[in-house]
């Protein structure tokens, strides 16, 4: 049957048909579809989400330790969370086939930097497999784990935004069972010791040369005959952009792109006075010709290294030619939801001139206007350290001058060892969790702090506050994020204290709390001052009308649950529709 | 229209139904046998952003966005989203335009001189009232299928096509509505 799938899906489809066993991630867009989709085999394949992408990884480890085909799946950032394990798993390889599925995110659509994770197979040392469409994503995720269990190896399986989110044609197939690898103890293998690492890397080397010689004749690698005058070497989505870009042109296509298949490219460069090299960010495929001493070709000279590439800017980039004029227009950007739960304490921290180091999650919203409400932003769970460090930096009173604001999901991926060191080292941080008991800008996964498991099971659920009060966080507390007056006492008593304080604003998605919207809020015209303090909530639900005095739109007001615009609003004319049609 | 690709650019608001839009049409491809791509970003774009998606389909595709000036149609929710993203469409392409305005996050009023310039720039569009369709076809919600209606006429695929392509898409409960809908935008946007 053929149907249309996106990358993601067919990863997802990949895994099923050639006999995974065990699946781990944690959320990251764009990744976070294919563990989406495995739960849908969940008869098949055990799937879970986990705290973090290191402990993702970990387990996933574990579970090829144990014989089973096994897939670990991450955005490009989360793979940094992810590196201390990799660095080394790649010398112990050898059980269950092992892919380690890499997300990233060219253009950054959801992330904060353009990673190109291709450098992370040459660093670990390990062959890299890189599809161009979601037919080539089912398919090759079957030649990894061949590839994986032929030479011992992990995988690295590189995805692409556009490819996990682009929907194409895909001939599903059925499932193949593959046997599971009876465990043996092997400490020379599987204990890093000094001794035994020092063995294991030269071993690495050599495995490396072997699937050096396999990609020169992998079927993952290919020559696409064409115009003999015209060569291009790319791999990836910048494949097809390439191909639009040169419709005629011969390809040297790369789908085992690391380690190298220098005598195959060598050979490619030959045939042509120029080729052209397309690929997306780095110049990785570039610096392997380079230093092979390959000269005759055209790369990150031309080929813009930054952002995404489509067919129009390669063709530009090479062959010159004009961008289109564009209108001016207005930018949309996304923000925080109406009737979003993490907008209390943005707009509280900015009336009270707060300041906030923030986390990774769809609070970062909180720094757009007239929220303002973040200072600083980094990686997942930096808020706190850099919390406590300003204060180490300015003085214990600046911890009155700037809270960490930091998501359930994300403290719980990588802010609980920051909490535990403002514990430690006597730090006066106030800590604000907005809790809203979801990973929500990913599109609503489970974890710890939820109850739930991936695979629909009810499980223990994290309790913030005993966990705070172990570190040493003795005043730990939770508020109701929509009471817009016990948050602001809230945060004055917290910022006011000597002691470190942990927050839980709690109140949950927006986005879910849709499913049971109440009767929207509506502004009495009469009464309404014009005042604009309503207007600073940064709500998408109001506006300003001709006479400059404020309007709700009733598609998007969430309702009776929400209402931090009618305890804001000093006259007290935001009012349940109903009252106000009275 | 099967040898060479068409390029269908879709744009609008997130929560618009702009992607169940293009699902429908990329089923229609599909069913016809082509090879079809389909492309749209998730994530951040949906928190009330701008959101776009590049539907491709004939004998071979290869990117999976379409290229700027090669859009055969553009398809636009929103008037000032038509304006981004006009720049997308070919000489020879046509472009259908619901005349909402949202006002973007941010802003406290809809920016002035949006029509002007849209008729400037795309001086054939085909603009009406979407919404009002929709609310006449029973629910606001309907956007979606007004519009497809409006843009069925300028592709290749026979009115049945399309209505059972969105049967087999919409919650079952709406396919009388989402059928009615897609009628009063195929009058709405015919030539």
């Amino acid at each position: 049957m053929r149907v249309l799938l996106s990358g993601n899906e067919a990863a997802a489809r990949g895994c099923y048909e050639h006999g995974v066993k065990v699946a781990t991630a944690y959320p990251g867009t764009p990744s976070t579809e294919i563990l989406e989709n495995v739960v849908n085999y969940k008869d098949d394949i055990y799937c879970q989400w986990s705290p973090n992408e290191k402990v993702a990884f970990e387990v996933a480890m574990g579970a090829s330790f144990g014989g089973v085909r096994t897939i670990v799946t991450m955005k490009h950032v989360g793979l940094n969370v992810a590196a201390d394990p990799l660095m080394t798993s790649t010398s112990v390889g050898g059980d269950g086939g092992f892919v380690i599925v890499t997300a990233d995110d060219p253009g950054m659509h959801s992330s904060q930097n353009e990673q190109d994770n291709r450098y992370f197979a040459k660093f670990a040392k390990i062959p890299l497999v890189e599809p161009s469409d979601s037919q080539e994503t089912k398919d090759y995720i079957g030649a990894a784990f061949e590839i994986s269990e032929k030479f011992g190896t992990p995988v690295l399986f590189r995805l692409t935004t556009r490819l996990s989110h682009a929907k194409t044609p895909v001939e599903l197939g059925e499932r193949v069972e593959v046997e599971r690898k009876e465990y043996e103890k092997d400490i020379r293998r599987r204990v890093v010791i000094p001794a035994h690492a020092r063995r294991l890397h030269v071993e690495v080397e050599k495995r490396l040369l072997e699937i050096q010689k396999f990609a020169e004749t992998s079927p993952l690698n290919r020559v696409e005959e064409g115009n003999p005058k015209v060569g291009v070497i790319s791999s990836g989505i910048a494949y097809q952009y390439a191909r639009d870009a040169f419709p005629d042109a011969t390809f040297l296509k790369l789908g085992l792109s690391y380690p190298f298949p220098i005598e195959m490219a060598k050979k490619f460069c030959a045939r042509f006075e120029t080729v052209y090299i397309v690929e997306e960010n780095e110049p990785f495929i570039e610096e392997q010709l380079r230093y092979d001493g390959i000269t005759n070709i055209v790369g990150k000279e031309k080929v813009p290294l930054c952002g995404e590439l489509n067919q129009s800017i390669v063709s530009r980039s090479i062959d010159g030619g004009e961008e289109p004029d564009r209108a001016a227009v207005a930018p949309r950007p996304p923000v925080l939801c109406p009737g979003c739960p993490h907008r209390s304490t943005f707009f509280t921290l900015n009336r009270l001139g707060i300041g906030a180091t923030s986390d990774i999650g769809c609070y970062t919203l909180g720094v757009m206007p007239p929220l303002n409400g973040i200072d600083t932003t980094i990686c997942m769970g930096a808020s706190i350290g850099n919390a406590l460090g300003f204060e180490k930096a300015i003085g214990r009173d600046f911890a009155s001058k700037m809270v960490a604001v930091i998501g359930d999901s994300t403290f719980v991926h990588s802010g609980i060892t920051g909490l535990a060191d403002v514990a430690y080292n006597k730090g006066a941080t106030t800590v604000i969790i907005v809790d809203n008991s979801i990973t929500a800008m990913t599109g609503h996964q489970d974890h710890p702090g939820t109850g739930k498991t991936l695979m629909g099971e009810t499980t223990t659920k994290l309790d913030y506050i005993a966990l705070a009060k172990s570190l040493g966080v003795k005043d730990a507390r939770e508020i109701n994020a929509y009471d817009m007056a016990a948050v602001k006492a809230a945060i004055k008593e917290a910022v006011d204290s000597p002691e470190p304080t942990l927050l839980v604003m709690q109140g949950p998605c927006a986005l879910q709390v849709r499913k049971t919207w109440t009767e929207p809020m509506a502004i009495d015209a009469e009464e309404c001052v014009a005042c604009g303090l309503c207007l600073k909530l940064g709500c998408p639900a109001i506006s300003k009308d001709e006479n400059g005095k404020s309007t709700i739109n009733p598609l998007f007001c969430v309702g009776e649950i929400c209402q931090m615009c009618a305890q804001n609003c000093p006259v007290k004319c935001i009012k349940p529709t109903a009252k106000v049609a009275a | 229209m099967e040898e060479r690709t068409t390029n269908v650019f879709i744009a609008g608001v997130g929560g618009q139904g702009i992607l169940l839009a293009s699902e429908i049409l990329s089923d229609m491809a599909l069913a016809k046998g082509l090879d079809v791509k389909k492309s749209e970003v998730h994530g951040m774009a949906q928190r009330g952003g701008s959101v776009v998606s590049h539907v491709r389909f004939g004998r071979k595709v290869h990117s999976p966005v379409i290229a700027e000036r090669e859009a055969d149609v553009l398809v636009s929710f929103e008037k000032m989203e038509a304006l981004r993203w006009v720049h997308y469409v070919s000489p020879e392409g046509t472009v259908v335009v619901n005349d909402q305005e949202i006002v973007p996050s941010g802003m406290e009023r809809y920016p002035d001189g949006i029509d002007e310039e849209l008729a400037k720039r795309a001086p054939g569009a085909h603009k009406f009232d979407a919404l009002k369709l929709a609310e006449e076809a029973g629910h606001a919600r309907a956007v979606n299928t007004v519009m497809l209606g409006a843009f069925s006429n300028y592709l290749n695929f026979t009115e049945d096509e399309w209505k059972s392509a969105i049967e087999k898409r919409v919650p079952p409960k709406t396919v009388d509505i989402n059928l009615k809908a897609f009628e009063l935008g195929r009058k709405a946007g015919a030539l």
